[in-house]
């Protein structure tokens, strides 16, 4: 029976909210297909009650294995059974590097067609169609699959609702994997390293730019980041890394790192080019800058134009009363 | 050196630079650690490449001479990441040179190869008198170009480069020359560049020490502003009883046009440049059209202004989006995309400025000799032409077993370059007087043919005393469709020079006001800028972003020194 | 041992770039330059080799690309491989991520390494996949956004970046590294090694040489179809504040942020 086979990523009791993404997505497209959405969960002593929560995300099956948790190469095995045995027309993951891990392996073991970075998934003529921006997002390609299609979605592509509360029934399998699988051992896993905050992994960055005036501007924007909570951190222009007054390590932009938080407030920064290329894709950008006529107003969602030694401090009383409530 | 009202000449400042004893190296590595070259070309431009094809082209059918030259007969040292990388110019060349050095290729060849763009069938030439008016007028003798052919020096150099590959030629690209090496007073060959240092010029975890090349021969095609022909005419005395050099600044725009150009076209001012003498502001526009081997139609357009101008705020890339708002700009642009930009500067002194151009063991061709017509603004077939007799003497020396270049002096001083340069000589010297009181002089000198004897002096640009103006008052604020600001633009040539680079750039970190802002605004690529809390008046700070710097060259014409960078950075041009 | 490190040709990262009109294809025609990212590997490899823990006889480039691709052999050579490999085929021009990685573990089947090493991404669009595929083919274990490789004993101790932090994973060889470009800071080239790469040999194979089924590669044999581009949705304007009470304007900014669950 056709279907979509979604991996759901889990650690440490909780499912990666990209997963459940992809469950929602999934089971929006089955329901288009008129087929249905099914999950896969890999990993050692998974509990069935943890499992069955993904029916609240949309899954009307859950399929559970028992493997080495944390690597591809065993779910790929599991997925690749779990396809052939029920005939699912297509796989979807939720951004995160193990899905594109398993997507391409499971692309070579199916002889499957696999699109990465997907960030839309259409139905057209009873097929998935998976859109992904390609030359610097500033086009879309649209990808059809001959056969099976693999689709990996981009970090935060896929919407996550509340759960409905629903239960779905798990269906343990048993893979057996093969002799590489098992050549792979995970001796440490998710290990945080402390100082070193990941700027292309966080979902709000508060950045800085000349416009600071001095290097200890960068004091209020740690104070506003931390305001936000959660993963927030701080990043930097070229400009004032060069100036010294912010480690390299958050520099954003063309030289830089590039990132797509889902809210990138810039404040004291022009906005150049050399800038924008790094931060363009940012689902929500605000803009504090004296000067009106600064290109990064152009392509702001918000743009607030003032002096951020009067904007700032008051923001990061507002955000913290805004948390605090 | 102050001139009237406290105007301050930049060449009072001179950058913290030790030509020529900081680009010569006179104690060479030992041997093993040396790369042994037949001949050593410095610079993958028109002229270097032109110069190794020639040369190739001769010994391809005399092994024996060949042989003499060793493993690596010839080896051409190009500091971007490939040949053309940081070539730049109009252009509308005459074709004969490329066809004597390439005879197996017709012109459609070229078009076919990437580089050519159509022949010249029409042609105006065009005056500005206001921002509106375009009046067209008889078409000087030099701007005659029917029959030319519009090409783009930078891929035409990717070809010569493919060219010189299949020919033998080991063409070393991300690499600089930083010294001449010097032995016995003979240039014995180059030192490349080092990699790896860091913004300090320190040493990184990946650092890469450059090699002492030594070659039978060197060949200097640095093209305008070369380090090492710079060292070399000081320690040589190249220029003895010669003019100063001078320069120009062009900044070039190529589109891609919703309707064909049907014409070439120049224009020679004076808007939106400012005729009078206290602003010394000459220049000109061009816009050529060029029609791809894909049959898209593109338009090359560039401003060129002589480095002579006294009001610091001239800006050559903001005097061409000036420009581009003229209506018959307009019509022609409109509709159109913005496909690349570029910056260069070109030596503008002519025949009295060009320096010696052998020394023992060396010879100068091309760009770095000075070899461009800048009353026709022509100096690409002068490049080809040198490259041509530069090659045919060192193959003439290597048969003698001589290491004596000489004739290629004349052979230059008899050819067209010398015929050309020479007739043309002390036709723009004039226009050191400004617009009005020199158009005369110039008009005459073009009328004349250059038959009127005399030698015109050439003064130093650096030495003209700079005042803030109002040229800036004019410049459009860019929108980003058809007026771009400089950053943008430095970013449509690819320039990603690594942020931990040494800086290449020598200037006065803190020098008067008028010298910052002459600086600031003259830079295509903006890489110097002032802070914002500097006083309004007497001595300022100068912020250099030498990353942006696209390797034009002009800031050594005023005050500064472009010294060679790493090499792989600066702009990857490909059209211009 | 003998260490393969897969390499590509792309576009230069400072080339626009766009689709060439007339074939719906990427605009390869402008400058290309070795992948970036496979500058750390051939690192990594030299490392390995350097490190005198496993005993590397060979480091080996390879790459699948149009004839202009061996620039790209060329400069892995200078950096420190000992000789190049070259696939080239008509047929397998427009072969999909899926396809490239059957082609190239087929050619790497002709070497049978101990360790394939590979960017983890390349500039013009793929992304951490193509290690994947390549080791299903050869039946190796793999592992791709390694930033750290140690010797352990026979086997490789790596730190990957992954969802929750750092993994250390020990892989046994064969295996297939994709590496990031934390991984390490590459050489340049010294010009002695850019001068004598030519020099070093250089096979090049076509489908037929390399084993591959020319049915399974190329635009035909590709199981994804790309096309149809299209421009992205038109981001609507933004919304402008002038700052004149500070206190409003920030209200207003919270509610911005509320309305997008921002906060």
């Amino acid at each position: 029976m056709a279907g979509i086979l979604v991996y759901a990523l889990h650690y440490e009791g909780a499912f990666n909210k990209n997963s459940l993404g992809a469950v929602a997505e999934a089971a929006k497209l089955a329901g288009e297909l008129g087929t249905e959405a099914h999950a896969i969960v890999v990993g050692e002593g998974i509990a069935d009650d943890l499992a069955a929560q993904l029916g609240g995300y949309g899954a009307a099956k859950v399929f559970k294995v028992e493997a080495p948790e944390g690597l591809a190469q065993p779910v790929v095995d599991a997925m690749a059974k779990v396809m052939t045995d029920n005939g699912h027309d297509y796989a979807l993951f939720g951004g995160g590097l193990l899905g594109f891990e398993i997507g391409a392996g499971l692309a070579a073991r199916l002889g499957a067609g696999v699109t990465m970075e997907v960030t839309n998934v259409t139905v057209q003529d009873g097929r998935l169609v998976a859109e992904r921006p390609i030359l610097g997002d500033s086009a879309i390609s649209e990808s059809r699959y001959k056969g099976v299609g693999i689709i990996i979605g981009r970090l935060n592509a896929f919407e996550v609702p509340a759960s409905t509360g629903a239960s779905a029934p798990v269906e343990t399998v048993a893979v057996e994997l093969s002799p590489w699988s098992t050549k792979a051992k995970l001796v440490k896993r998710g290990e945080q390293r402390g100082a070193d905050v990941d700027i292309e992994g966080a979902d709000i960055l508060v950045a800085g730019g000349r416009g600071l005036g001095k290097a200890e501007g960068f004091e209020q924007l740690q104070e506003l980041a931390d305001a936000f909570g959660g993963n927030s951190a701080v990043a930097a222009t070229r400009a004032v890394v060069d100036a010294g007054w912010y480690p390299y390590a958050a520099q954003i932009g063309q030289t830089g790192k590039t990132v797509a938080p889902k809210l990138y407030l810039a404040a004291g920064i022009s906005g150049a080019i050399q800038h924008k290329v790094g931060m363009q894709s940012s689902e929500n950008i605000v803009a504090i800058n004296k000067d009106a006529n600064a290109p990064i107003f152009e392509f702001a969602d918000l743009g607030i134009v003032g002096d951020l030694n009067k904007i700032v401090p008051k923001l990061i009383e507002a955000v913290k009363a805004k948390k605090g409530s | 050196m102050a001139g009237r009202n406290g105007a301050v000449a930049p060449g009072a400042y001179p950058p913290p630079v030790d030509s020529p004893n900081e680009f010569i190296k006179r104690q060479l590595d030992p041997e093993d650690e040396r790369i042994e070259v037949g001949v050593a070309i410095v610079g993958g431009g028109t002229a270097g490449l032109a110069t190794a094809n020639r040369l190739l082209q001769l010994l391809a059918d005399d092994p024996e001479t060949l042989e003499r030259l060793g493993e690596v007969p010839v080896a051409v040292i190009e500091k971007a990441k490939v040949c053309g990388g940081h070539n730049l110019s109009g252009a509308v060349v005459r074709p004969g040179p490329l066809q004597e050095l390439y005879p197996e290729y017709t012109r459609e060849q070229w078009r076919e190869a990437g580089w050519a763009f159509g022949e010249v069938t029409k042609e105006a030439v065009y005056m500005t008198p206001t921002g509106k008016v375009a009046l067209r007028i008889p078409t000087p003798p030099p701007f005659k170009n029917h029959g030319n052919e519009v090409i783009s020096v930078s891929a035409l150099a990717r070809w010569q480069q493919q060219l010189a590959e299949e020919g033998g030629a080991y063409v070393l690209t991300e690499t600089s020359a930083t010294q001449l090496l010097v032995e016995d007073g003979v240039v014995r060959g180059v030192r490349t560049g080092d990699k790896g240092r860091g913004k300090d010029g320190e040493p990184l975890g990946n650092f890469e020490p450059g090699t002492d090349v030594t070659a039978q021969h060197t060949v200097l095609a640095e093209g305008c502003w070369g380090t090492l022909t710079g060292a070399a005419i000081r320690e040589f005395d190249l220029a003895e009883g010669r003019e100063p050099q001078v320069w120009e600044l062009g900044v070039k725009e190529v589109w891609k046009v919703p309707k064909p150009l049907d014409r070439l076209i120049h224009t020679i001012g004076p808007w939106p440049l400012r005729i009078s003498a206290k602003y010394g502001q000459i220049g000109g526009t061009w816009i050529y059209p060029m029609k791809n081997a894909k049959g898209e139609d593109l338009v090359s357009i560039g401003f060129v202004v002589d480095l002579e101008y006294a009001d610091a705020t001239t800006s050559a890339h903001d005097l061409l989006q000036q420009f581009k708002q003229h209506p018959l700009v307009r019509k022609i642009l409109e509709g159109g995309e913005r496909i690349a930009w570029g910056a260069k500067a070109l030596p503008g002194g002519g025949y009295w400025s060009m320096p010696k151009l052998t020394m023992p063991g060396a010879l100068l061709v091309g760009d770095s000799a000075g070899m461009v017509d800048t009353v026709a603004l022509k100096g690409v077939h002068h490049c080809i032409k040198s490259g041509i007799l530069a090659g045919e003497a060192i193959y003439a020396a290597l048969k003698r077993g001589s290491t004596d270049l000489s004739a290629y002096e004349d052979a230059v001083e008899e050819s067209s370059i010398g015929k050309e340069l020479w007739q043309v000589r002390n036709t723009r010297q004039p226009f050191q007087k400004g617009f009005l009181r020199g158009g005369p002089g110039v008009n005459l000198q073009i009328a004349t043919k250059g038959k009127l004897p005399g030698r015109k002096e050439w003064h130093r640009n650096d030495a003209k005393p700079m005042f803030i103006g109002s040229t800036a008052k004019g410049y459009p604020k860019p929108d980003g469709k058809y007026t771009f600001d400089k950053l943008s633009s430095v970013f449509i040539t690819g320039n990603a020079t690594r942020d931990d680079a040494p800086n290449h750039i020598r200037v006065r970190q803190n020098v008067p006001r008028e010298v910052a802002e002459t600086w600031r605004w003259m830079c295509p690529a903006g890489v110097y800028e002032i802070p914002e809390d500097a006083p309004e008046h007497g001595n300022v700070d100068v912020i250099v972003n030498y990353t942006n710097c696209v390797q034009c060259g002009a800031i050594t014409a005023k005050g500064g020194r472009l010294t060679p960078p790493e090499g792989g950075d600066g702009p990857l041009y490909q059209i211009t | 041992m003998k260490i393969c490190v897969l390499v590509k040709e792309v576009p230069d990262a400072a080339v626009t770039k766009r689709i060439d009109p007339a074939t719906g294809r990427l605009d390869r025609s402008g400058e290309k330059n070795l992948n970036p990212y496979d500058t750390h590997a051939i690192e990594a490899a030299m490392q390995l080799k350097e490190g005198g823990e496993l005993q590397v006889d060979e480091i080996v480039a390879i790459t699948m690309g149009p004839e202009s691709a061996v620039r790209a052999l060329h400069k892995a050579v200078s950096l420190g491989a000992d000789r190049s490999v070259h696939l080239t085929d008509e047929a397998l021009a427009g072969s999909d991520v899926a396809a490239t990685g059957y082609a190239l573990a087929q050619t790497l089947k002709r070497e049978n390494p101990d360790l394939v090493l590979l960017g983890q991404q390349s500039d013009d669009g793929e992304c951490y996949t193509i290690g994947a595929v390549v080791a299903d083919h050869l039946q190796a274990p793999s592992l791709t956004q390694v930033i750290k490789i140690d010797v352990a004993g026979g086997a490789l101790r790596c730190e990957r970046q992954a969802e929750y932090g750092y993994d250390t994973v020990e892989v046994e060889l064969p295996a297939v590294i994709s590496v990031g470009d934390a991984i390490n800071e590459p050489r340049y080239p010294s010009l002695k090694a850019i001068m004598g790469a030519k020099k070093k040999p250089l096979d090049t194979l076509s489908t037929a040489d390399a084993g591959i089924d020319a049915g399974k590669v190329g635009a035909a044999g590709s199981q994804v179809e790309c096309g149809n581009f299209k421009a992205p949705p038109a981001k609507a304007a933004g919304t402008i504040i002038e700052d004149e009470d500070t206190g409003e304007t920030v209200e207003k900014i919270i509610a911005w942020l509320d309305e997008r669950k921002l906060i």
